[in-house]
């Protein structure tokens, strides 16, 4: 290496001159890919400021919460004990996009963090469509401050149980609070201030009207066909509690409002894991060793650099003890990698497989892969045979009324496609999480509300329904059913909180 | 441009709230294995933390899944035998992997007991939550006899190695000031004169010669002004402000003869154990005296105290004597807070019970701020028992209790210091 710059920094320690230093090359070779970001605010923190931030699940602030008490005791015993180690790097999706760096790390991984987290993960949050639409990179943590400020507040007003028992109801439905289909409105902290008053009211005006009337009991029957509420089953369960819920004071609605909000937040996270792993690997990746070819680095950084790749995409085989299911990093890697090697390279099949892409150009077409996708329809657009090939996937079909597992499909031209579907499905949220409706409120009578689990492959709930229907009540104040519809459209009544005094 | 930012000297203790939430939540699991913990703890071990131990059932936080049911298609890495249509048989733990979340395998079944290290400050508070020192709020300060000399601010009157000479000189330069001030501006004026008349020619040898004598005068004034004088001294003032005694004297007191056995010694150490933490949480120092006793009275180290063993027969009084007199020597109440925790099996030679009531009564009580007395046996109550019974409805701070077994030591001992 005769470079000035490279010898410069043989040292593998780091100091903020070489961060910054690095930033700026970094930024350089992101931007001539043509990689838009918010701007970086880069924060080095301690191991033990590291630990806080992984019980407070990737929020910068929270609210306060037995949970994440829970959480930090977990991840303390589990880092002295060496059973884990921690992450290098904590990113989060705000404007500007915040990245917490670990002091620990030496500069060669300094330096990946940082094209790995503040130009990767940094411009898949400001590009991909689920989060340009349903989150608000400006005002998040703003939200947050005032989530923080508003629990504090009401734990000074109603006592710190009270709102503990809120939240851990809410908590517990969290997944089943986010708008699936429906685009949410933005978020910011001005309205949400000048607007909660407002709502206060109008909500408790809304409630009480819908309560008001309780015709006899005869009528009952028709009503409840002629009006139904909700006229349509809803999946937004918080939501509607929310909005409906009649027993609930107006704070408590606020608390449902902020855990909704903030599993909207993190649900856009949930659906793109192997997409913004894999966009923010490639990027890593790409960029450093753009910088060795321009000899911007020397052999020993590269070598770590390599080493720490290397680990982070290592796939242990379905035999081995270590082995967890698939690696996002290395799917969403290989796959980044091998849209690229289509588009520059292509073989005859590709041509067959994909027609429109192959040898286009490659960083057109990975942008607008990662702009226009989710990890689902990803990998159902862009996962190849030849990938299919190299990571030897194989599909297996568990049906519990067999006492064997069958192989279904293997990397093979007949078992292609219905790997590519498999894993597809994999990670599709609504199939991995029961899909559980409001399907019925009984207004006029006993204000009980009914749900519905609609299943699917003879998949039953797990055993805990009880305890989860023990927060449905508390926060609805009324009878709760859970129902179950199987594929075949046969209805029954899986259990009830409280429960019935005796069965006849 | 990025922009860097140093947290690293921000606090870190971001979770100790949300972490003391979680404690709360769980305040009752963490107090049964606490409970656990204590009964089988050694003397000499009371710095550590402690580890925790709770179900996992107790603090799940539940959501919606899905059961292991029905079924499900997983898509696996690195095929290495298998073809198409193979069926192979189910592995035996398949139940964490199914098709659930991405991670189910690290939360897959037979963990079920969560277990974590408490501080030794959490295990003390947990351990010693809601106890208080009996005795403690009504004579804190009332007999308190050490003092403290502390600065106080300033006086004129003093000794001279207090004399505080910034704020004397201070003083004294005010006053020169004071004092000469108008002299001082007239002397300017005569000066003056002077000056003028010496510019003028012609004979003016009277005029000067009075305005010489003027300045002359002036000037005396001015050097009369003393440089310092006896007001201008300002001295440090010390006040004695009264301290509560920080020191506390644990006496213990067993009977060693004949019918004491392990057991009993045991369940008595474990008494002492608790009354020893419990007081050395209070106060910054806390020493203890084993006295031993059969038909006489010996002060012994703690191996001594607990395991030697004797026999004859049994007079509690020689102890109380021995304890009174230790205490008149070394540990005078004006400093030392003193505790004492007596334990027997109850038996003592009849002549000798009126005796100790004598020595309670008179010496000891008046000088301690806490005597408890606990009966170990598992047989009915002797003499001493029912005297002892007579004394601590007369006097608060006198306090008996009856152990029947291990189990009964720490519910006891809350009660003996639980605040009413």
């Amino acid at each position: 290496m005769t470079n000035q710059s490279a010898t410069k920094f043989k040292d593998c320690e780091w100091t903020f001159e070489k961060l910054e230093y690095f930033d700026s090359i970094i930024s350089e070779v992101a931007c001539s890919f043509g990689l838009t970001t918010y701007p970086n605010q880069i924060e080095i923190i301690s191991s033990e400021q590291m630990m806080d931030a992984y019980s407070s699940v990737g929020m910068p602030i929270g609210y306060n919460h037995w949970s994440y008490g829970k959480k930090f005791i977990q991840t303390q015993q589990n880092y002295h004990r060496g059973q884990m180690g921690l992450a290098y790097e904590i990113v989060i999706n705000s404007n500007p996009c915040i990245s917490y760096l670990m002091e620990e790390n030496s500069m060669t991984m300094q330096a990946l963090v940082i094209a790995h987290a503040c130009y990767g993960h940094n411009s898949f949050f400001k590009n991909n469509y689920l989060f340009t639409t349903w989150t608000d990179a400006d005002s998040i943590i703003d939200y947050l401050v005032f989530a923080k400020k508003f629990v504090s507040d009401c734990e000074e007003k109603y006592g710190v149980d009270a709102v503990e028992n809120t939240l851990d109801s809410c908590h517990a439905l969290m997944n089943l609070g986010v708008d699936r289909y429906k685009r949410p409105a933005k978020i910011s902290l001005h309205e949400e201030k000048n607007r909660q008053d407002e709502r206060e009211a109008f909500l408790q005006a809304q409630v009480n009207d819908l309560w008001r009337t309780v015709p006899k009991s005869k009528h009952v029957e028709e009503c409840s066909n002629k009006h139904r509420f909700p006229q349509q089953p809803q999946e937004n369960i918080l939501y509607f509690i929310e909005k409906n819920a009649p027993l609930l004071k107006s704070w408590q609605r606020e608390l449902v409002r902020i855990v909704r909000k903030v599993a909207q937040y993190f649900y856009p996270q949930r659906q793109t894991q192997v997409m913004n792993e894999g966009w923010a690997t490639f990027w890593h990746y790409t960029i450093i060793n753009t910088l060795f070819d321009e000899g911007k680095v020397d052999n020993s950084f590269i070598l770590e650099f390599l080493h720490h790749h290397t680990n982070v995409v290592y796939q242990p085989p379905y035999n081995s003890p270590y082995y967890s299911g698939i690696n996002p990093y290395t799917l969403g890697f290989a796959m980044f990698q091998d849209i690229k090697r289509i588009c520059e390279d292509p073989t005859d099949e590709d041509k067959v497989w994909f027609p429109d892409i192959a040898g286009s150009d490659w960083l057109h077409t990975l942008h607008f892969a990662c702009k226009n996708f989710k990890d689902e329809s990803f990998i159902s657009q862009y996962l190849s045979p030849h990938l299919i090939r190299e990571l030897k996937l194989f599909n297996t079909v568990d049906d519990d009324k067999n006492n064997f597992i069958e192989i279904d499909a293997i990397h093979n031209e007949q078992g292609y496609l219905k790997i590519r579907e498999a894993l597809s499905q994999q990670y599709n949220l609504s199939y991995l999480e029961p899909n559980i409706q409001i399907h019925r409120v009984d207004i006029t009578g006993d204000r009980s509300i009914t749900l519905r689990h609609y299943g699917h492959h003879n998949i039953s709930l797990g055993e805990n329904i009880d305890e989860m229907l023990k927060h449905l009540y508390r926060l609805w104040g009324f009878e709760v059913i859970l129902e179950s519809e199987s594929e075949g459209g046969k209805v029954s009544e899986i259990t009830r909180c409280p429960k019935a005094p005796s069965p006849e | 441009m990025s922009h860097f930012i140093d947290r690293r000297l921000n606090a870190k203790n971001k979770s100790s709230v949300n972490r003391q939430r979680f404690l709360n939540r769980h305040k009752e699991q963490i107090k049964r294995s606490i409970d656990h913990v204590i009964t089988d703890r050694s003397v000499t071990d009371v710095s550590s933390g402690e580890n925790i131990t709770i179900p996992k059932r107790d603090l799940s936080e539940p959501i919606f899944h899905h059961a292991n049911d029905g079924q499900r298609q997983r898509v696996h890495p690195g095929n290495d035998q298998f073809q198409q249509g193979d069926k192979i048989e189910r592995p035996k733990q398949s139940g964490g992997q199914g098709a659930g979340d991405g991670n189910a395998s690290d939360q897959g079944e037979g963990e079920d007991e969560f277990t974590f290290e408490i501080s030794h400050d959490e295990y003390l508070d947990l351990l010693f939550e809601d106890l208080a020192l009996p005795n403690l709020e009504a004579k804190q300060n009332a007999d308190a006899q050490e003092f403290k000399t502390t600065r106080h601010g300033f006086s004129e009157v003093g000794l001279p190695n207090n004399i505080n000479i910034v704020r004397s000189l201070k003083k004294s330069i005010s006053r020169r000031i004071a004092l000469t001030g108008s002299t001082k501006r007239e002397l300017t004026a005569l000066e003056e004169q002077l000056a003028a008349l010496e510019q003028s020619s012609g004979e003016n040898y009277q005029a000067r010669k009075s305005l010489e004598a003027q300045i002359q005068q002036c000037k005396e004034r001015i050097n009369r002004v003393p440089f310092i004088d006896d007001f201008d001294l300002q001295f440090n003032h010390y006040a004695r402000t009264p301290v509560p005694s920080s020191k506390a004297v644990m006496f213990c007191i067993m009977d060693v003869s004949g019918s004491m056995d392990q057991e009993t010694k045991d369940i008595a150490k474990r008494f002492y154990i608790l009354l020893y933490l419990f007081l050395s949480r209070t106060y910054q120092t806390t020493e203890v005296v084993y006295i031993r006793h059969h038909t006489q009275a010996k002060e012994v180290d703690e191996h001594e105290f607990f395991y030697s063993q004797e026999t004859g027969g049994t007079v509690v009084s020689s102890a109380l004597r021995l304890m009174h007199k230790i205490q008149q020597q070394r540990y005078p109440t004006s400093q030392w807070n003193v505790y004492a925790a007596q334990a027997s099996d109850g038996d003592n030679w009849n002549d000798d019970t009126p005796l100790c009531k004598e020595v309670i009564e008179q010496d000891l009580l008046p000088n301690t701020r806490y005597f408890s007395y606990i009966e170990i046996t598992k047989s009915s109550h002797q003499s001493m028992w029912h005297c002892y019974q007579k004394i601590s409805e007369l006097y608060p701070e006198f306090a008996i209790k009856h152990i029947k077994e291990r189990a009964d030591i720490y519910p006891i001992f809350r009660e003996l210091f639980a605040t009413s």
